[in-house]
C-alpha cells in the first residue's frame, strides 16, 4: 500500500536533492535542472495532497507552477547563453561581478 | 524748538543714507557737501536749541522728548529718547559744528581719494553715532552710540585698508575699544540691577537714595563705567590704540580726536557725576589715573618725530586733564576744557594734514623745517593751536588748562603738580612741532620742496574758523570775575547734585580766592611761556642741543622714544598669549577633539564595512546557501520551539 508518507518522503528527498544540487554544482545547466527538481518535488507534494484532500485546488496549483517552471527555464537558458558569450563557459564560480 | 531735538542725530543719518545708498553716481563735490550740509543742518538746530535754553530759567533747562518706545519687556523700557540740558547741547553744538568744519576741510583734502563717497559716508555716520551717544536720554541708547563710534573709527582707521598697517590700527582700536565697552556694558547691568531703569534723570535723580556715599555698589558701578571712558578716551591702560588710529586719513584724526570719539568718555563720565560723587574712591581713580596719563603721554610726545604722532600723545595727555578735571570734582571744567581742546586739536591735525599734503604725505619732522614762508596760512593757524594747546593767554587753552590746575590745586597739590609739568612738557613739545615744522633751517629735499604749495582754501579757510575759536573759544569761560564764566554758570546745574555730595562729604576747603587763582594763573601762564623758551632754545638757538641731550640719557631716551616699550609688553602679556592659547585650542581642542569625533566615526564605519564586505562575495550560490542555512533555522525554531 502506497500511503501518503511515500510520496511525501519521496518529494522531500527529490527536493533535497534539488537543492544540493543548486548549492554545489557549478555548470549553471545543471543548477537549472535541480531547480526543475525541487519545482517538481513540491508538484509531487501538491498532487499527493490533493489527492489525499479529495480537493482539485492542488492540481491547479501544480499546472500554475509548470508554467512558471517552463517560463523560468526559458529565461534561465537566455542568461545561460548570454554567460556564455561573455564567458566562454557557464561556470557560475567565474560570475562574481558583484564581489567586493 | 527742543522737541525737535531728534533731529540733530537724523540730519547726518540722512547724509549718511544718501551718500551711501545713492552715492555712486554723484560728482565729489555733491558727496562732500551733502555730508557737510547734513552736520551743519545738525549744528544749526542744535544752534537754535540753544538759544531756546538760554532764555529759558536756568532750572528748567532739560528737556526730555522720546519719539519712540524700542524696548517693552517686563518692567524694562527703553525708549529711543532724548535729553536736552546744558551738557548734552554743549556737547552737541561741539560735535556737529567742529564735525561739519572737518568735513568741509575733507572735501579739499580727500579730492581725488579713491573712495571718496565711502569716506564721506563712514564719516556722516561717525558724526550720528557720536550725536546719538551725547543726545540719548538713557544708558541703552548711548551704548548704541557709543558701540556705533566704536564701528566707524574702525571703518575710518583702517580706511586705506590695502595698507597693512591702517589694517592692524583699525583692528587695534576696535579690540581695545571692546575690552572698555565690557567694562561699561558690566556697569549698565549694575545700573539696572540697581534702579531698574536706564534713564538719566531717573538713575540720577535715585542714586543718592539708593546708594550711600562710598558704598561698594556705587564704587563699583562707577569703576566699571570708567574702565569704559579709558577704552573711549585712551586712558591708561587702554590708551595704545589712539596713537596708532592716525593711520586713517589726517581729517579722520582730526575727527575722533577732537569731536567724536575720544571726548565720548568725558561725557560719559561727567554725565554720571552723582554715580561718581557716591563713591569717592572711583572719584580718586579717574583723578589719578587723568593725571598719570597726562604726564605719561606727555613724556612720550617729547620724543616722537611724527608729527601726527606727537599730536596724538597731546591729545591722550590732555584727556588726562579731562579726567583729572573730572576726579576732582570739577566736572564742568573738563567738559570746558573738551570743548576748547576740540577746538585747537581738530585745528593742529588739519593744519598738520596741510603741511602733510603739501609734503606730498611726509609727516617726519626731522625732514621738514622753514615751511612758514611756503605754507603762510597753515603755519599761522598751527601756530594759533599750538599758543592754545600750550596754555597762553588769552588763548582757549589757557583757561580752561588753568580752571582745571586750580581746581586739582584745591584739592590735592600732588595733582596740581603733576598737571604742572605734564603742562611745561606740552608746552614745550607743541612748540618743538612747531619750531621744527615751520622754524629752522629746511631739510626738506629737493623732490618735495619743489612740490610745496599752500593749501586750498576749502582746506585754509576751516583752519582760520578754527584758529578764531581756539583764540576766543575760551572768552566764555573766564574765572574770576562774578558772571565772566558763562560757560561754567550754564553747564553748572547739571553738575550740582554731584557737587552737593561731594561738597557735603568733604570739609570746606576751597573757597574762592582770589589772589591765589591769580597767582595759580600766573604761575600756568609761566609754565607755558618756560615750555615755550626752552623748545625755543633746543630746536632753534641749539640745534645740537636735542642730541647732547640723547647722548647723556641714552637709556632714558629710548626707553620714551620706544613709548615706554608699552606696545610690545602688551603684545607679549595679552596678544602673545591669547594667540598662543589660541593655537592650543586649535591644535588640542579642534585638532584633536572635535576633528577626532568626525574623523572617528568615518573610522568607525569602515572599520565595519572593511569586516563585513568579505560576506559579499558575488556568487549566487553563497547567498542562497546564506538563505537555505536561515530557512532551515527558521523552520528548526518553529519545528523545536
Amino acid at each position: 500500500m502506497v500511503t501518503l508518507q511515500h510520496y511525501l518522503f519521496l518529494s522531500a528527498a527529490l527536493f533535497t536533492l534539488g537543492v544540493m544540487g543548486v548549492m554545489f554544482r557549478r555548470n549553471l545547466i545543471v543548477i537549472l535542472m535541480s531547480l526543475e527538481l525541487m519545482l517538481n518535488a513540491v508538484n509531487l507534494t501538491f498532487i499527493a495532497l490533493a489527492r489525499y484532500m479529495e480537493s482539485v485546488e492542488g492540481q491547479i496549483i501544480v499546472l500554475f507552477v509548470m508554467v512558471v517552471a517552463a517560463a523560468e527555464v526559458a529565461v534561465g537558458l537566455a542568461i545561460a547563453v548570454t554567460i556564455f558569450r561573455q564567458k566562454g563557459s557557464i561556470d557560475v564560480d567565474e560570475v562574481d561581478l558583484m564581489r567586493w | 524748538m527742543s522737541d525737535l531735538v531728534w533731529l540733530i542725530p537724523v540730519f547726518p543719518l540722512i547724509g549718511f543714507l544718501i551718500n551711501g545708498l545713492i552715492g555712486r553716481r554723484f560728482s565729489e563735490k555733491a558727496i562732500g557737501w551733502i555730508g557737510t550740509a547734513s552736520v551743519g543742518a545738525s549744528f544749526a538746530v542744535a544752534l537754535l536749541i540753544f538759544l531756546e535754553l538760554i532764555g529759558m530759567a536756568p532750572a528748567s533747562r532739560s528737556v526730555q522728548k522720546v519719539v519712540y518706545t524700542w524696548m517693552l519687556s517686563g518692567d524694562m523700557n527703553v525708549p529711543i529718547g532724548f535729553l536736552v540740558d546744558p551738557l548734552s547741547i554743549v556737547m552737541m553744538m561741539v560735535v556737529s559744528g567742529v564735525g561739519c568744519i572737518i568735513h568741509a576741510y575733507s572735501i579739499g583734502y580727500m579730492h581725488g581719494e579713491y573712495g571718496f563717497r565711502r569716506y564721506f559716508s563712514y564719516l556722516n555716520l561717525f558724526v550720528f553715532n557720536m550725536l546719538l551717544l551725547v543726545s540719548a536720554n538713557n544708558f541703552l541708547l548711548m551704548f548704541v552710540g557709543w558701540e556705533g563710534v566704536g564701528l566707524c573709527s574702525y571703518l575710518l582707521i583702517g580706511y586705506y585698508y590695502e595698507k597693512q598697517s591702517a589694517s592692524d590700527a583699525g583692528k587695534k582700536a576696535f579690540v581695545v575699544n571692546r575690552v572698555g565697552d565690557f567694562g561699561f556694558l558690566l556697569g549698565m547691568f549694575l545700573i539696572f540691577m540697581t534702579f531698574g531703569t536706564f534713564n538719566y534723570t531717573d538713575v540720577f535723580g535715585a542714586a543718592p537714595d539708593k546708594l550711600t556715599q562710598g558704598s561698594l555698589m556705587a564704587t563699583l558701578i562707577t569703576l566699571l563705567l570708567f574702565v569704559g571712558a579709558t577704552g573711549k578716551s585712551a586712558q591708561i591702560p587702554l590708551f595704545t590704540w589712539l596713537p596708532d588710529a592716525m593711520e586713517g586719513p589726517t581729517p579722520v584724526s582730526a575727527l575722533i580726536h577732537a569731536a567724536t570719539m575720544v571726548t565720548a568718555g568725558v561725557y560719559m563720565v561727567a554725565r554720571c557725576s552723582v554715580l561718581f560723587a557716591l563713591a569717592p574712591i572711583s572719584l580718586t581713580v579717574v583723578a589719578v589715573i587723568g593725571g598719570a596719563t597726562a604726564f605719561f603721554a606727555a613724556t612720550i610726545g617729547i620724543t616722537q618725530f611724527d608729527i601726527k604722532r606727537v599730536l596724538a600723545y597731546s591729545t591722550i595727555s590732555q584727556l588726562g586733564y579731562m579726567f583729572m578735571a573730572c576726579g576732582v570734582g570739577a566736572f564742568a571744567s573738563g567738559i570746558f576744557h573738551l570743548m576748547t581742546h576740540a577746538f585747537f586739536k581738530a585745528l593742529l591735525f588739519m593744519a598738520a594734514g596741510s603741511v602733510m599734503h603739501a609734503m606730498s604725505g611726509e609727516l617726519d619732522m626731522r625732514k621738514m623745517g622753514d615751511l612758514r614762508k611756503k605754507l603762510p596760512y597753515t603755519h599761522w593757524t598751527y601756530l594759533f593751536g599750538t599758543l592754545a594747546i600750550a596754555g597762553i593767554f588769552p588763548f582757549a587753552g589757557f583757561f580752561s588748562k588753568d580752571e582745571i590746575l586750580y581746581y586739582s590745586f584745591t584739592r590735592n597739590l600732588g595733582f596740581w603738580i603733576v598737571g604742572a609739568v605734564a603742562a611745561v612738557m606740552t608746552s614745550f613739545y607743541m612748540f618743538r612741532s612747531v619750531f621744527m615744522t615751520f622754524y629752522g633751517k629746511s631739510r626738506v629735499d629737493h623732490e618735495t620742496a619743489h612740490h610745496l604749495h599752500e593749501s586750498p582754501p576749502i582746506m585754509t579757510v576751516p583752519l582760520m574758523i578754527l584758529a578764531i575759536l581756539s583764540l576766543v573759544g575760551g572768552l566764555v569761560g573766564i574765572p574770576i570775575f562774578e558772571g565772566a564764566n558763562r560757560f561754567g554758570d550754564f553747564i553748572a546745574p547739571v553738575f550740582k547734585p554731584a557737587k552737593d555730595i561731594i561738597e557735603h562729604g568733604a570739609h570746606h576747603g576751597g573757597h574762592h580766592s582770589l589772589t591765589a587763582e591769580l597767582t595759580l594763573m600766573g604761575v600756568s601762564l609761566a609754565i607755558a611761556i618756560v615750555g615755550l623758551l626752552f623748545a625755543r632754545r633746543m630746536y632753534i638757538s641749539d640745534p645740537a642741543a636735542p642730541d647732547r641731550f640723547i647722548r647723556k640719557f641714552p637709556g632714558l631716551y629710548s626707553l620714551v622714544y620706544h613709548k615706554y616699550w608699552i606696545d610690545e609688553l602688551y603684545d607679549k602679556l595679552f596678544v602673545n598669549s591669547i594667540v598662543e592659547f589660541s593655537r592650543f585650542l586649535w591644535k588640542a581642542f579642534d585638532d584633536a577633539v572635535i576633528d577626532g569625533i568626525v574623523n572617528g566615526a568615518a573610522t568607525v564605519v569602515r572599520a565595519w564595512g572593511s569586516a563585513l564586505r568579505w560576506i559579499q562575495t558575488g556568487l549566487v550560490k553563497d547567498y542562497a546557501l546564506s538563505f537555505l542555512v536561515g530557512v532551515l533555522a527558521v523552520i528548526g525554531y518553529l519545528v523545536l520551539r
